[in-house]
């Protein structure tokens, strides 16, 4: 059996667990890593695939690129606070910053179905520009493929972009070491619970709106601030804060502590977050982004972030620490210690 | 956040975790019934706190992990045709059955949705009448309302197409068994406040009584675990069996009359079968005769299906507090949240995933 392996010719995924695909394959946490660790990278084994960032940095002709691509499955399409659209354009840029590129193109691919309303698609485009201008970024290709009525939710778009990557930044999971201050631009949670307040049966009256945004501008005020002394960053999307935080641990093999009390989380959140039985650390962030930086740049770029509209909440959440390297461990508020572990498969609801 | 950052104050904390420290002078058993009791106290590290006389053991008190196998395959078959929407709360659908999940069976084209109220379910149904409904009614009686009123209301909608799996189960006959045994070891309980929101805790007494046993009526907030913690060493240092109420902004000796009214109207107390300690007698709930029509086990003709629990895993033990989850063979290692041999790996519930999930190795 093993020498059949060899060749590739047995699938990597335990297929006595899983012959099928399941939701939590998509879902950010383990079971993505699994198809990530197990069937991708030995797939398509490669260095840039190996470092796992956002996106893959490339050396061309003395410059640094980033190339990230990124698909967008969302439903309902449209939501306090954005649409498919403007979250498709934020999704690419945004991981091209935190390889701290500043984005230069991207390419847009869209699977529409039978029977979406025209109006639909053109409100989706034009959330497509105004987001990529918004971003400093040109759509400068693209693709549209139609499916039969009833084989998508009406619309399906990836992005993928390219990026430069400016000389004196070097950004990478690895590189969060010992000593750091672990930094967040503001509250966590918010995007996760605005789109399951408008989800199908589960519709529940809140003022809450997605706070998808680009994290370009931020991300070079951070950048300009501390420079190298910039080692992590990462937007906690799908899988929330814990389960970004548990891959930078595991990629630098560092601990991380986090201070329950110091995390930014609303209270329209936070009640949303306790009916449902939801933990927030692990519900889907947009326009967030964790900064990873040397302790003695950690003021410096706090007092950046906060001077921007999209870090006005930021605050210092946590550190970088020697003991238990691949872990999370979080100071509950009343004083207890846990470890905050990956996701593990989908998020459920609790029975009471 | 107003009503909950009250409950979780870490001065307070210290306080009750000195009073406790100040009156246990013996080591002390004590379990907490609830599977969102185990929750708090693994999440906020409460048992990391507490004197080292203490032992807090994690009862039976999570519908998940106590429904039966053979019932979920049941849910498994019934959720695979394809005339039926099934529908369940978010944690059943990951329990894993002699084969397979729910979520795995969606995975294959089965009609599988998460509901969070059963009165959704009863939407469904009216909203296709062309599919059949069938809501897996588990929980103990803090569902049961909420599930009598769905099965009541499709009633008076005159509802063809919608039915309920039911796996009702109830505490006090589960704290009886646990303290009947000759095992036992628990000394003292914490009873879960919210089952006690409903059915009030005149239940207790006579287990007070025949046992001898101090029980607290305890809430669900780490403060709320301190206090009925405290309550309880103060009473079990004191030489003293009685029922005591800490969780007294939300239970009242008859609790929720009303609710408890409809339950009556709609199920009867019947044997159930507990996953992991066997049949206790007059456990649960079961539909009465008058409402059969809503019962998918008969509806669906699955009453035949039987199952063997896996030999490995010792779940039944530790909901009688007889283990603690890592000393398990299996855990962490064949048996995982993504894999879990037993049901308590798999709700956030149960005692298993909670030490899981929080580090506790």
């Amino acid at each position: 059996m093993n020498e059949l392996n060899l060749f590739g010719a047995q699938c990597p995924i335990p297929i006595n667990e899983y012959p099928h695909v399941l939701m939590a394959h998509g879902g950010g946490g383990r079971l993505t890593q699994m198809l990530i660790d197990r069937m991708f990278v030995p797939a398509f084994d490669n260095p840039a695939l190996e470092a796992l960032h956002d996106g893959a940095v490339l050396e061309v002709g003395g410059a640094r690129l980033a190339f990230s691509t990124d698909s967008f499955v969302i439903s309902p399409i449209f939501f306090p606070g954005g649409d498919i659209g403007s979250l498709a354009v934020h999704g690419t840029v945004n991981d091209l910053a935190m390889c701290g590129a500043r984005p230069i193109a991207l390419s847009a691919g869209l699977v529409l179905e039978e029977g979406l309303p025209m109006d639909d698609l053109w409100r989706v485009v034009k959330s497509m520009q105004a987001a990529a201008a918004n971003a400093g970024v040109s759509i400068v290709t693209g693709d549209t493929k139609v499916v039969n009525r009833g084989k998508g939710d009406g619309v399906y778009i990836n992005t993928s972009g390219i990026g430069l990557i400016p000389d004196g930044v070097r950004v990478s999971p690895k590189l969060a070491r010992p000593g750091d201050v672990v930094l967040i631009n503001g509250a966590i949670a918010v995007h996760g619970i605005a789109i399951m307040s408008v989800r199908e049966g589960l519709e529940f009256e809140t003022t809450l709106e997605s706070d998808t945004a680009s994290l370009v501008d931020l991300t070079a005020r951070v950048l300009e601030t501390a420079g190298e002394q910039v080692h992590t960053l990462r937007d906690p999307t799908r899988g929330g804060l814990a389960s970004a935080l548990n891959e930078i641990a595991a990629q630098a093999q560092v601990g991380i502590r986090l201070v329950e009390a110091n995390i930014p989380i609303w209270d329209a959140v936070r009640g949303a977050c306790e009916i449902l039985g939801l933990d927030p650390l692990y519900v889907a962030n947009e326009g967030k982004m964790l900064v990873i930086v040397a302790r003695e740049a950690a003021d410096a770029v706090l007092a950046a972030m906060k001077d921007h509209p999209l870090g006005r909440e930021a605050a210092i959440i946590g550190e970088v620490v020697e003991e238990h390297p691949g872990r999370v461990f979080l100071r509950s508020r009343i004083g207890g210690s846990r470890v905050v572990d990956m996701m593990s498969g989908e998020q459920l609801p609790r029975i009471c | 956040m107003k009503f909950i950052d009250e409950y979780r104050s870490e001065a307070d904390t210290r306080k009750f975790v000195q009073a406790i420290q100040k009156t246990v002078t013996r080591p002390w058993t004590l379990m907490e019934i609830c599977g969102g009791q185990t929750h708090t106290i693994i999440k906020f590290g409460i048992d990391r706190l507490l004197p080292e006389e203490i032992t807090l053991v994690h009862g039976p008190g999570c519908p998940v992990c106590v429904t039966p196998l053979e019932l979920i395959d049941k849910a498994l078959a019934i959720a695979r045709r394809p005339e039926v929407i099934f529908t369940s709360f978010g944690d059943m659908l990951r329990v894993p059955g002699s084969e397979t999940d729910l979520l795995s069976v969606k995975a294959q084209g089965g009609d599988v949705r998460m509901v969070y109220s059963p009165l959704d379910a009863v939407k469904l149904a009216q909203k296709h009448p062309d599919r059949e409904v069938v809501f897996f009614a588990v929980g103990f009686e803090t569902t049961a309302p909420a599930n009598a009123m769905a099965v009541w209301q499709a009633r008076q909608m005159g509802l063809k197409n919608f039915s309920i799996l039911c796996s009702h189960v109830l505490v006090p006959p589960a704290m009886e068994a646990i303290l009947g045994s000759p095992h036992n070891l628990v000394q003292g309980f914490l009873a879960a406040g919210h089952v006690c929101a409903v059915m009030g805790y005149w239940e207790y007494e006579p287990i007070v009584e025949k046992y001898r046993v101090p029980i607290v009526v305890t809430g669900f907030e780490p403060l709320d675990l301190l206090q009925g913690i405290y309550m309880t060493v103060k009473a079990l240092e004191e030489g003293r069996a009685e029922l005591e109420n800490q969780y007294v902004r939300a239970v009242t000796r008859e609790g929720n009359v009303p609710a408890q009214k409809l339950v009556k109207q709609v199920f009867q107390v019947c044997d159930r079968q507990w996953r992991g300690i066997g049949l206790i007698p007059n456990s649960g709930y079961c539909l009465r005769p008058e409402f059969a029509e809503f019962d998918a086990a008969q509806r669906f003709e699955v009453t035949g299906i039987t199952a063997e629990e896996s030999p490995v895993c010792i779940a039944g033990e530790i909901m009688q507090g007889l283990k603690k989850p890592h000393q398990c063979p299996v855990f962490g290692t064949e048996c995982t949240p993504e894999h879990p041999v037993g049901a308590p790996m798999v709700s956030a519930e149960g005692a298993c995933a909670a030490y899981y999930q929080y580090g506790r190795k």
